[in-house]
């Protein structure tokens, strides 16, 4: 039991991780799927971060009299994807305002339909 | 010396804003031009160096590894660098026309921006010896090639971007949570000091789990066979230009990721307590045959291409499957070779396209007779794809059956050759199309395609054939690469079996 309540946020990720997946699997809004794409990458982003802590480490910042501090790499890491992250969503968003444009919807399933009807 | 390991990524990269705010025109493409030749040039000299010299390892900003980023030269990486480097230099000069004739004019700048950027990407994915800086460059070649395929004539084009945009960034954030589980079990993120720590914890559950998302996500972006659904749509609406540089280079420089780590940062034979070789087996005979089977019924000469892309992704896996040295060895090999065969065709293609506008099978119908040159390129391509002796194709599929042998594995020697027998049959259909049907009434005026398409193909062709008769430049290259990657017959060979 403490195994579990211990390692939360782990279990939060895990969860994030797996309705962000689902979202762009099983949708086929273009836009949902974006958002489920996000979901699915701040569960990484999380995950990053849960493994910088250290029991009793404070924050990274020097200062008399702290020992212990959280590594700091992964925060530094977890920016750099965050910066990936926001450049993929906003391609992604330019790429359906396009699709909205030449199609007129942005349902997987009448694009598909309109393709095919050529 | 040294600082060419970073160069090869720095001029591009300064390069690329640069070019974005040239005005539209022919001076973006003169400048890409130089950039992708003076890369060429320092990537062979790269590899020159490492042949006679040895490894290169290059700090950045002067920190050591493991805390900075270390670049990591050897005979593997300055290899497929100059594969990147060279198919941009020989995609250049056709792209002055294609592109002009295929994108808008008003984003003629960008699209070499977005090219250089995609060029820096993929020389950086081979230059870097720090496990989260490949993700970074990963995202980086990713992205620009999203946007460069959106770029296609047809409105297709978007879609396709858009399935590649959500497949290719699976792809890397699942590569981005191994690394994550892999740098928490180890605290470092430089691949050969993973090389060093990871044998103490192999046992590790973290680690085998991470060492199965870095896969998957390598999986996705090397389009293996049950993961390649975003390919020929991406192939078959991108731009003619960019269709040739990816197709010759993005796959493959996943291919060398997927070797870095299966024999580099997962040392000792770690994945032969995986079931990954078995897997890869599998999964190569399936895309062997299953895109062969789908490319001999496509009706567009792109897309049926893109399929056979697959097939001989398939082949490469196979390669890296019997985890053998030869296997190795023919994997790299077909890296090369692929590069080539693949470079020549859509060139041909492009070319083709140049002409007509169009690559469906029922409109290129007798072209072959009124373009004679494109159409010596498709033979050319063409037989070194179907792996007649002579054609580099030879090469590579020789090397794989005599893995394949090596191990007593009839199953594989069985699924290349009649691999090769479905290849007969799409690059018959397209041959049959080209030259034997009669011309259609309104193709009747048309002309070979201008000399800067057609020249650039040849060579591409002409290279096929001076790489199948001498063999000294790629098999030697291939072979020290191999011994690089810590291979050896024995110590392998046998060792799996599916």
């Amino acid at each position: 039991m403490d195994f579990i309540i211990g390692h939360y946020n782990y279990w939060v990720v895990i969860i994030l991780m797996m309705i962000g997946f689902y979202i762009v699997i099983s949708r086929g809004n273009l836009v949902k799927k974006i958002i489920g794409l996000n979901i699915f990458q701040v569960s990484v982003f999380l995950l990053y971060i849960s493994l910088s802590v250290i029991d009793g480490g404070s924050v990274p910042i020097l200062k008399d009299g702290i020992e212990r501090y959280s590594n700091p790499l992964p925060h530094v890491l977890i920016l750099t994807a965050i910066v990936v992250g926001v450049a993929t969503t906003a391609l992604a968003l330019a790429l359906v305002v396009r699709i909205k444009e030449s199609y007129g919807t942005i349902e997987e399933d009448e694009i598909h339909q309109q393709d095919h009807s050529l | 010396m040294e600082h060419i390991s970073l160069l090869l990524v720095v001029i591009p990269l300064i390069a690329a804003p640069l070019v974005a705010i040239l005005p539209n025109g022919r001076l973006p493409w003169l400048v890409t031009t130089l950039v992708t030749v003076i890369c060429a040039i320092l990537a062979s000299t790269q590899l020159w160096g490492i042949l006679h010299e040895g490894m290169i390892s290059y700090e950045l900003g002067g920190w050591a590894p493991p805390w900075g980023i270390e670049y990591r030269i050897d005979t593997v990486n300055a290899f497929v660098a100059l594969i990147v480097a060279g198919i941009a230099a020989a995609t250049l000069p056709y792209a002055l026309l294609s592109v002009e004739k295929e994108i808008p004019k008003n984003q003629i700048s960008l699209f070499y921006c977005a090219f250089l950027l995609c060029l820096c990407g993929l020389l950086g994915i081979t230059q870097t010896g720090d496990i989260f800086n490949v993700f970074v460059f990963l995202e980086v070649s990713s992205l620009s090639s999203y946007a460069l395929i959106s770029m296609g004539k047809n409105r297709q084009a978007l879609t396709a971007a858009y399935q590649y945009l959500i497949m290719g960034t699976i792809g890397a954030t699942f590569f981005l949570i191994g690394v994550g589980l892999i740098y928490s079990q180890t605290g470092t993120l430089n691949m050969a000091d993973l090389a060093e720590r990871l044998p103490a914890v192999f046992e590790r559950r973290t680690v085998h789990t991470g060492f199965a998302f870095i896969v998957i996500g390598i999986a996705l972006k090397l389009a293996l066979f049950p993961l390649h659904l975003w390919l020929p749509n991406a192939y078959t609406y991108a731009p003619s230009v960019i269709t040739i540089f990816l197709a010759a280079t993005a796959t493959k420089v996943a291919v060398y990721l997927m070797l870095r780590m299966l024999f580099t940062v997962f040392p000792d034979g770690f994945a032969l307590g995986t079931p990954i070789y078995g897997l890869f087996i599998l999964l190569g005979f399936a895309g062997i045959i299953g895109a062969s089977i789908y490319a001999i019924y496509q009706i567009d000469v792109k897309r049926l291409l893109a399929y056979s892309s697959v097939a001989q992704i398939g082949y490469m896996v196979l390669g890296m499957g019997l985890a053998s040295a030869t296997g190795i060895t023919a994997t790299i090999l077909h890296l090369f070779n692929h590069a080539l065969m693949k470079g020549a065709l859509f060139m041909a293609v492009g070319a083709i396209i140049y002409r007509i506008g169009s690559c469906r099978i029922d409109n290129i119908q007798g072209l072959g007779r009124q373009m004679p040159w494109t159409f010596a390129a498709i033979i050319i391509g063409g037989f070194s794809l179907v792996g007649i002796p002579g054609t580099a194709g030879f090469i590579s599929k020789w090397y794989l059956v005599l893995a394949a042998l090596e191990q007593h594995n009839w199953i594989a020697v069985a699924v290349i050759l009649f691999g090769s027998l479905l290849a007969v049959v799409y690059v018959g259909k397209m041959i049959e199309a080209l030259y034997f049907k009669p011309a259609i009434e309104s193709n009747l005026s048309v002309k070979e395609a201008p000399l800067l398409l057609v020249v650039p193909t040849l060579m591409l062709a002409i290279a096929n054939i001076y790489f199948g008769l001498n063999t000294d430049l790629t098999v030697g290259v291939a072979e020290t690469a191999v011994q690089m990657l810590g291979l050896t017959t024995e110590s392998v060979a046998g060792a799996v079996s599916p």
